[in-house]
């Protein structure tokens, strides 16, 4: 099935937007060009053969000591009940000053509001075009990204020790 | 003639002249009827709710970052905290998910998978009743929630015999069970479930056909399929919108496909399609299909899969989680909607690069500020008891 998406993706959005495909998995992955993602996101939703109408789940994932983050995007379609996973890779160099950027998906499926939420919150992924992007669990004046693999607990939050 | 009217004139022009104005109220975080830590920013205008902003968070114990430091056997109990009124169903996903990696999920024997959907099924039925018991009270029924307490307390009661907790078990392990069942609880199930059926149908006169409570949840917070769909609802949520949709069916994970049940859907009978009591009933007639899985898997454990002396529960369980380095999505049907995990794995370590819980509730709980919006508060209250959450899971 996967091979058949891609051909598809590459017919109709172009070469460029397909990056490989990672098939040693038990669920094949298809990674995807950050620049194109809104476009492929808004194909697989409304084609026939496709009709990824259902967003599962975005999680984010940090590739410590690699200077690389992915966003993985686990889709559904409730017509045909199947599952097909998209992933977006992004170097990065992990100062605070510059986050990673990956379009926002919330306009297509708005599951990816909240989650890109988190992701923000929780990983320091930036979506671009979010319209809402504000941390979600944490409290908003947090400062780091606790998920990130190179984080380091702060030694003190508003004055009190929390070591 | 002008003048005499002038008092009658004026008087109107100052009634044409009120202004309303928008108003925060803050609902929570410890408003009893957010069923846990939930904040809820209302702007208002009068009683009408014109837009909605949920802040979580305060329940956040860190899952993702606890599953990263620790190997997948460990962050099992830390996933029965998830959503807490449903332990087995979630560390059931957590196991599976875990077994599949390790390609260890055939060899599994049946008694064990019978029991893992036993005793599921019987925390579905105790998860759906705190959320029908609960529903009543918030809309201001006080009898079905002592009734639904009493009937949860006999099913608290047989999983702690199995499992030695009354609500957060560690019961499911990879690769097997913590023990078998211990003797004499299929037969006391067999019990439960006798005493239970009538209770049910006492619950849909009490609560279901409620002309009260049908007055207060019909046409209320009505969620179109597309929405749910597009904000990813599940579960319940999804159903009552009138979609088939039950990974239970869809995926056939465990031993699903060899039992028979029903998947209930919202059909609008008592207002329009997806409101408050379509969700309502759609958890009410679960719990009776639940009922039905129950004694299919009762009566096969009885027979086909009896107890034996020589049955270790542990068999399979691994010494340690060798993986290669891959990536794992797997869903469940939890009584809440769509569990998932998405496990990163990596080489040489029986330690998770990357688990991410993907909690039902937190979905279900992102399409309230487009359920609630111009509704009267009253019924946002009435709207939030339908979806049921589970702070523990939103946050967690």
């Amino acid at each position: 099935m996967i091979t058949k998406i891609r051909d598809l993706i590459v017919a109709n959005i172009g070469e460029q937007a397909v990056v490989r495909i990672e098939e040693e998995h038990l669920q094949p992955i298809l990674i995807v060009n950050a620049e194109n993602l809104v476009e492929i996101a808004i194909f697989l939703r409304d084609t026939e053969g496709c009709y990824f109408d259902f967003l599962s789940n975005v999680s984010a994932v940090d590739y410590y000591p690699d200077n690389r983050f992915a966003v993985v995007y686990h889709l559904a379609s409730i017509p045909y009940q199947t599952q097909f996973i998209l992933k977006v890779e992004i170097e990065n160099d992990r100062r605070l000053e510059n986050l990673p950027a990956i379009p926002s998906v919330s306009a297509v499926w708005r599951t990816a509001d909240w989650h890109e939420r988190e992701a923000f919150d929780l990983m320091g992924i930036f979506f671009t075009g979010h319209p809402d992007l504000r941390r979600i669990l944490l409290p908003d004046d947090w400062q780091g990204y606790p998920l990130r693999k190179d984080y380091e607990d702060a030694e003190t939050y508003h004055g009190i020790a929390i070591k | 003639m002008t003048g005499y009217t002038e008092g009658l004139e004026n008087y109107k022009k100052k009634i044409a002249a009120i202004t309303s104005q928008e108003m925060v109220i803050n609902m929570g975080p410890q408003h009893p009827s957010t069923h846990g830590v939930l904040r809820l920013e209302l702007i208002t205008d009068g009683e009408v709710v014109r837009e909605i902003i949920p802040h979580l968070g305060y329940l956040h114990r860190c899952f993702d970052k606890h599953a990263e430091s620790m190997n997948y056997g460990k962050a099992i109990p830390f996933t029965d905290r998830l959503d807490y009124l449903s332990s087995m169903n979630n560390s059931h996903a957590f196991v599976m998910g875990v077994e599949r990696m390790l390609k260890i999920e055939d060899k599994l024997p049946k008694r064990v998978e019978y029991i893992r959907v036993l005793v599921c099924e019987l925390n579905r039925i105790a998860s759906h009743l705190i959320a029908i018991g609960t529903y009543g009270i918030d809309i201001g029924a006080f009898t079905p929630f002592m009734w639904c307490f009493r009937d949860r307390e006999h099913i608290m009661n047989m999983l702690e015999w199995a499992s030695g907790s009354r609500m957060l078990y560690n019961y499911i392990w990879v690769g097997g069970l913590f023990y078998d069942l211990p003797v004499g609880f299929e037969e006391r199930c067999q019990e439960f479930v006798n005493y239970f059926k009538p209770k049910l149908v006492e619950l849909d006169d009490l609560l279901s056909n409620n002309q009260i409570f049908i007055s207060r949840t019909a046409n209320i917070g009505a969620l179109p399929a597309d929405v749910a769909i597009n904000y990813g609802c599940s579960g319940p949520m999804l159903r009552a919108s009138g979609i088939r949709w039950d990974l239970r069916r869809v995926d056939g994970y465990s031993v699903y496909p060899e039992l028979e049940f029903e998947i209930p859907v919202g059909k609008g009978e008592m207002g329009s399609l997806g409101d408050c009591w379509d969700r309502y009933k759609v958890r009410v007639d679960e719990v009776k299909e639940s009922v039905k899985i129950i004694e299919q898997c009762l009566q096969r454990l009885q027979t086909d899969f009896k107890r034996k002396p020589d049955f270790d529960s542990r068999g399979l369980v691994p010494k340690k989680v060798n993986l290669k380095a891959q990536e794992y999505y797997i869903r469940a049907e939890n009584p809440k909607g769509e569990l998932g995990f998405h496990f990163v794995t990596q080489e040489r370590t029986d330690v998770p690069r990357r688990v991410k819980a993907r909690g039902p509730s937190f979905n279900n709980l992102s399409v309230l500020p487009e359920l609630g919006k111009g509704q009267l508060i009253a019924d946002l209250i009435a709207i939030l008891g339908s979806i049921d959450i589970v702070l523990g899971e939103v946050d967690r």
